[in-house]
């Protein structure tokens, strides 16, 4: 036995996690779970190829590069960069348990159900739907301005150091309680210049309502707006309806285009809800930007159990994801010209892989978002406002309930879902929406599985997208740096 | 990086901190950039002798017996001073010099 030998035990390389995919011919690693993505060069593949078939010790590893025609100073450095950048490790790898956060989070949103009542009567809305979880019986119709500042004054109380808040108006349909918006709105506006922080705001709604009042009154405030259009009147009166069943497209199409031509300080975004007959993507796409002219688009599958009528299912959301990989292409080929192109689900996907986030929690639900009810009640967020499940505290009842958010956060933390483990994608998902979860599982803590497949499916092709344009265009994620 | 190019802002950022763990030493004036002599601030500003330039930038001043580097350089610099393991071997070694710029002839030359 040689002396090298003795000192250093014959230990074996092992690839650690990464997803590795390709882009114009060069190959990158996504690492997990830190969210780094790396081009590598020649000996770096060499490396992990070798690795991967024989987990080979160091000496036969540097012996069998050699052989290839490397030099033992290359070797040495491309060795310590894998290693140290935790692509490949000596011996076995196990897993790192990930960290809780701190317990004292900053709020930076709040979601305010100003109302639970709506003039549509759409098929597949949650908070009226056969999945219904909210309960409103016994609960006001429209929240009132007291609650309403109560709830900014939490916010910005429970904001801690945060320079910026966002305030977000829901309903129900959000523009029923257009008064008490906008009295809140200016009382939020003068508490956060009080306290010198800087505030902004956004709302959804259906657009049935919006005049020419109401637009230059969210275009003077700068609120971002997000319509909600499932795409052209065929498409959007299959379930976007009123209650006598009257589709809603042709009320709703000029006042969406007055929004657009008077509305121009802050972005104006059209959400698209896919249900089992409304997943034509590239259909729906082109008619909202080309007919309606919205500068974005972005798709949901509605949420739904899967033995609903309007669920989408497996075949369908098959075929989203073909339409989504199109439409995918597309704003590739655009973003290598140097063009926006308004497929959201893509930008927000490329945003997220851009910084390398590594998520702890799917989203900001219960950590910095709270959703509030008409009654003052808070909520992980706007889709569990006035459920039993999620329940927070009260606005003016000692305010957030910090020992119920904790016990939340420590148990929906993506260390407590197993099943995301093993998962290369955990650092973009990080599990999945919790209502999904909850209206499938009846459990918010439980991975949203249904679309694991697909959610691996997209981001890997988005990765792929983010490789080519980082070839091609490098300067055009410039964007993404933004904040 | 040579094997790895990174592309992403995390990638970046697990760059820098490679190179932070396994990047070599560097002289001094090899940071300056621009054909500029780099020292660092801070330590030449106050009596610290060892350094290869003084605070004027020249070389004149600057203390020459290597028994004289203090430990403010290998313990605030990390500069590979010539100081006694004052830890476990040398614990004295300053004692008698209560101000290093007016009493750093006081300090002893301990011998292994």
């Amino acid at each position: 036995m040689s002396t090298t030998e003795t000192l250093t035990p014959a230990v074996p390389y092992r690839q650690r996690e990464f997803h590795a995919f390709e882009s114009e011919g060069t190959q990158f690693v996504y690492l997990v779970p830190s969210g780094a993505i790396f081009a590598l060069d020649k000996i770096g593949l060499e490396i992990l190829d070798r690795i991967k078939e024989v987990s080979p010790t160091r000496e036969e590893l540097v012996r069998f590069l050699l052989e290839l025609g490397y030099q033992p100073g290359e070797i040495n450095t491309a060795l310590m960069e894998l290693e140290h950048s935790e692509v490949i490790q000596r011996g076995d790898v196990v897993a790192e348990k990930p960290r809780l956060p701190g317990k004292t989070f900053p709020l930076q949103r709040v979601v305010l159900n100003i109302t639970n009542q709506c003039n549509l009567a759409c098929t597949y809305c949650y908070e009226y739907s056969e999945d219904k979880i909210s309960k409103t019986e016994g609960k006001p119709k429209y929240m009132t301005s007291s609650v309403a500042e109560a709830s900014i004054d939490m916010l910005i109380k429970e904001s801690g150091d945060r320079p910026s808040i966002h305030v977000t108006f829901f309903g129900g349909e959000t523009l029923l309680n257009f008064p008490m918006l906008r009295s809140s709105l200016d009382y939020a506006k003068r508490k956060c210049a009080e306290v010198g922080k800087h505030v902004e705001f956004s709302l959804t709604t259906n657009a049935t309502l919006l005049t020419e009042q109401v637009v230059d009154f969210l275009a003077e405030h700068k609120v971002g707006v997000t319509v909600s259009i499932d795409g052209n009147r065929e498409l959007n009166d299959k379930m976007r309806v009123f209650a006598d069943g009257r589709g809603s497209y042709d009320v709703i199409v000029p006042r969406i285009k007055m929004l657009l031509e008077r509305h121009k300080t802050n972005s104006i975004g059209a959400r698209v809800t896919l249900s089992s007959g409304v997943s034509h993507v590239r259909r729906i796409y082109e008619h909202l930007t080309k007919e309606i002219g919205f500068y974005a688009v972005g798709f949901s599958p509605a949420t739904a159990k899967p033995n609903r009528l309007y669920s989408i299912g497996e075949t369908k959301m098959g075929n989203v994801l073909e339409g989504f990989e199109d439409l995918a292409w597309e704003y590739r080929d655009w973003a290598i010209a140097g063009r926006h192109h308004g497929f959201t689900n893509v930008n927000d996907t490329l945003k997220e892989l851009h910084s390398g986030i590594s998520k702890a929690y799917p989203c900001g639900a219960g950590l910095g978002l709270l959703g509030v009810g008409t009654a003052g009640d808070i909520n992980l967020c706007h889709r569990f406002v006035d459920s039993d499940v999620g329940q927070m505290g009260h606005v003016q009842k000692g305010g957030v309930d910090h020992a119920a958010r904790d016990e939340f956060l420590n148990t929906h933390h993506i260390g407590a879902r197993y099943d995301c483990h093993t998962c290369w994608a955990r650092p973009v998902c990080a599990g999945g929406c919790y209502h999904e979860a909850f209206i499938h599982y009846g459990d918010t803590s439980a991975a949203t599985l249904h679309y694991c497949d697909w959610i691996r499916g997209w981001n890997d092709l988005c990765l792929r997208i983010y490789g080519e344009i980082s070839l091609r265009n490098p300067s055009f994620l410039d964007r993404f740096s933004e904040n | 990086m040579h094997s790895m190019k990174p592309i992403n802002r995390k990638a970046r950022s697990v760059e820098a901190a490679v190179i932070a763990a396994t990047g070599d030493v560097q002289a001094l004036q090899q940071r300056g950039g621009e054909g500029k002599v780099y020292y660092p601030m801070g330590c030449t500003l106050n009596f610290t002798p060892g350094w290869e330039v003084d605070v004027s930038g020249g070389t004149a001043g600057l203390c020459q017996p290597v028994e004289r580097d203090l430990f403010d350089c290998h313990l605030g610099c990390g500069w590979p001073a010539q100081v006694p393991d004052h830890l476990n071997n040398a614990p004295d070694w300053t004692d008698k010099c209560a101000s290093a710029a007016n009493d750093w002839r006081k300090v002893d030359i301990v011998f292994p």
